[in-house]
């Protein structure tokens, strides 16, 4: 009998140790025959094969026979913090603009060789060489896209589009805003006519007074719960992303997008490859194929965001190459600025306002307060209720 | 007030399964929306099965929760016997000891967890970030709840079984596996049905410790900038049928159990 159960024992050792050491190759490439490149990308932002789409990574695979550990981020700074951590090696990431030049300057990325990347000169000259990467030496656009406004155009009047409408007494309680500081900030700055990258702390703090002013209107802060809210009629008025219109709107067919008359900044998310990768030359060949006009177009069609490769938009269709809302006209504006990183002292400034705005006025401490001392006024009486009750047993 | 309290539990029900219920509904939705009903669909499920990032978050999460479950079950159960063999104090001290990571905010526990890894990655290669560090994280915060199960029916169970077993020649080993351990059986199986969906459950750790491999928490999690794609829904549709028909089956392998030793009692 004791064989048996020692038997059993050992079996269930061996299993959980064939299954950890199973789980080794997915954690170092070091024991595997070809490489494995770790990429970290948005959520849902690449083509995956679904509704008979292209599967861009085991395409890639197909071809190259690089295998492809593909993760994904919810935000610019969750990635940031996942890579400053020290806490994974990636070898391809996609951030947007503002990030890849933070990432740039604190010396996180790695210069790339274009003359591995040939599909690179498929990308329009108007997305290079721009602030996040002045010399073109650090990243390859991946999609780009604009702040806009959604509105339902039942209850809401957009002849004259504005970032005002945000504002407006008319849709209180009906108003939906960024619930994130830059996207936030920037509507205000445009508004007040300021400049987006502003390194002066009196256009912040103006700025932070416009958005106070407007907490009373709003419905909430949103991210993605801008799509229930919006396709549901929650809410009538909110700013988004352009890339996000074609699913918004057929959640709801009475959605509609403008762009308003005080601008608008447009933003590129941007391939670029981390300092200390460890498979420098796959790296490139992955995003030299993510270049490739049909996985660009492929990749637009599935993010719905715009494509920054001509060649790309000519395999798309009319409908998706003409859609005024991912190609618009931009002529009526002189300049679209684009998030440029500030500096350090700006970033704190800025999420230091960015609480007073979402915590000062509205929710008042003194209610909280409040609601404390009764309960404390309660636990006090019901002691004493019970110290005289015992003194009068006695 | 019997009417009463039917009516609170009617209401207590309709509260923990009307989301789960909306949740279901909303799978079969032939739109994105979640708050429309427009029709009548499968097709979630079909391009569940193809979507193989979800696929491959599955696996990961499978393999951490069934690995942790065991390991922690082991070390759960060693650690319950340990303190209901030592004394008062000692054993107090230990117990207290290994609930602290249940106390532990999981935000302070996985960030720690985290630091920790990466100065260990540097002496044991190894111990790169992955499903080995996912794994070991999610053994440290199962094991105290593997061990609070265990305790209480330890501490019931009669040592002088165990001790009329070793009277009669068994190795402590031996008076363990065949006395003490089945009579705890049932303890321990909770307790790793309780780690296994604990690990399932886990984001806050395992997105510290997960490195450059992904559980499913965090693919969801990591859907939210855009509109949450509906094969969620039909994903959480089929975990949860899953973890109900296994409720129903061990239920009813119970009730079996219990009618067969009523008979034999009987005798």
């Amino acid at each position: 009998m004791l064989k048996k159960s020692s038997f059993i024992l050992s079996l269930s050792f061996v299993l959980i140790l064939s299954i950890l050491f199973s789980a080794l190759p997915f954690s170092s490439s070091a024991y595997n025959d070809s490489v494995t490149i770790n990429v970290y990308n948005w959520g849902q932002y690449i083509s995956d094969g679904s509704d008979g789409t292209i599967d861009a990574n085991e395409e890639f695979t197909r071809q190259t026979g690089i295998k492809v550990n593909y993760t994904t981020f919810a935000s610019n700074e969750e990635m940031y913090a996942k890579l400053a951590s020290n806490g994974a090696v990636y070898d391809v990431i996609i951030p947007s603009d503002y990030m890849a030049s933070k990432l740039k300057n604190q010396g996180m990325l790695r210069k790339l060789d274009f003359s591995k990347i040939p599909n690179a000169q498929n990308i329009d000259d108007k997305f290079k060489n721009l602030h996040h990467d002045p010399e073109n030496e650090y990243t390859v656009a991946y999609t780009w896209g604009y702040l806009g406004l959604f509105y339902n155009k039942n209850f809401v009047d957009a002849s004259d589009p504005s970032w005002n409408m945000l504002w407006d007494q008319k849709y209180d309680d009906k108003i939906l805003m960024f619930d994130n500081p830059r996207d936030a900030f920037s509507i205000a700055h445009f508004i007040l006519g300021n400049d987006i990258n502003s390194e002066n702390k009196s256009d912040w703090l103006n700025a932070s007074e416009l958005l106070r002013a407007q907490k009373p209107l709003l419905q909430s802060y949103v991210m993605d719960q801008i799509f229930n809210k919006m396709g549901n009629n929650e809410a009538y008025i909110a700013p988004y992303y352009s890339g996000d219109a074609n699913d918004l709107m057929t959640l709801n067919q009475d959605l509609e997008f403008a762009l308003p008359k005080e601008g608008t900044t447009f933003f590129i998310d941007a391939m670029c490859i981390p300092e200390n990768c460890e498979h420098y030359e796959e790296a490139l060949a992955y995003i030299n194929f993510m270049c490739t006009p049909e996985i660009m177009a492929a990749n637009s069609r599935a993010t719905g965001y715009s494509t920054p490769s001509t060649k790309a938009k000519e395999l798309l269709t009319e409908e998706e190459a003409n859609n005024p809302i991912l190609y618009p006209d931009l002529s009526a504006f002189e300049t679209l600025p684009i998030y440029e990183n500030l500096s350090d002292e700006t970033n704190e400034y800025i999420d230091e306002l960015w609480i007073d705005v979402k915590t000062g006025t509205q929710n008042n401490p003194m209610g909280l307060i409040f609601v404390l001392l009764g309960f404390l006024g309660i636990y006090v009486a019901i002691v004493v209720y019970k110290k005289l009750k015992n003194r009068y047993n006695k | 007030m019997k009417v009463i309290s039917k009516i609170y539990t009617v209401l207590i029900f309709v509260f923990l399964y009307a989301p789960i219920a909306v949740l279901i509904a909303f799978s079969f939705n032939s739109t994105k929306s979640r708050a429309v009903f427009s029709g009548f669909t499968f097709k979630w499920y079909e391009s569940l099965f193809q979507n193989s990032e979800i696929f491959k978050a599955i696996l990961v999460t499978l393999q951490v929760a069934i690995v942790a479950s065991i390991l922690s079950t082991i070390l759960g159960v060693i650690a319950a016997v340990i303190i209901s063999k030592s004394s008062k104090k000692v054993g107090a001290l230990f117990s207290n000891v290994t609930n602290f990571p249940m106390l532990n905010p999981e935000i302070v526990m996985g960030v720690s967890l985290m630091m920790l890894f990466v100065f260990l990655s540097g002496i044991f290669s190894f111990l790169s970030m992955g499903v080995v560090t996912l794994i070991l994280a999610h053994t440290t915060f199962c094991t105290p709840y593997v061990m609070l199960n265990v305790l209480p029916k330890l501490r019931q169970s009669d040592n002088s079984m165990y001790e009329a077993a070793i009277d009669l020649g068994c190795t402590p080993v031996k008076a363990f596996l065949k006395v003490v351990f089945p009579d705890v059986k049932p303890a321990v199986i909770t307790g790793a049905i309780m780690a296994f969906t604990i690990s399932i459950d886990d984001f806050v750790i395992s997105y510290f410790t997960s490195g450059t491999v992904q559980n499913l928490s965090i693919t969801i999690y990591s859907m939210t900038r855009k509109l949450v794609t509906p094969e969620i829904n039909a994903l959480s549709t089929i975990l949860f049928v899953a973890v109900l028909l296994l409720l129903v089956v061990i239920n009813i392998r119970q009730t079996q159990e219990e009618k067969r030793r009523g008979a034999v009692k009987k005798c």
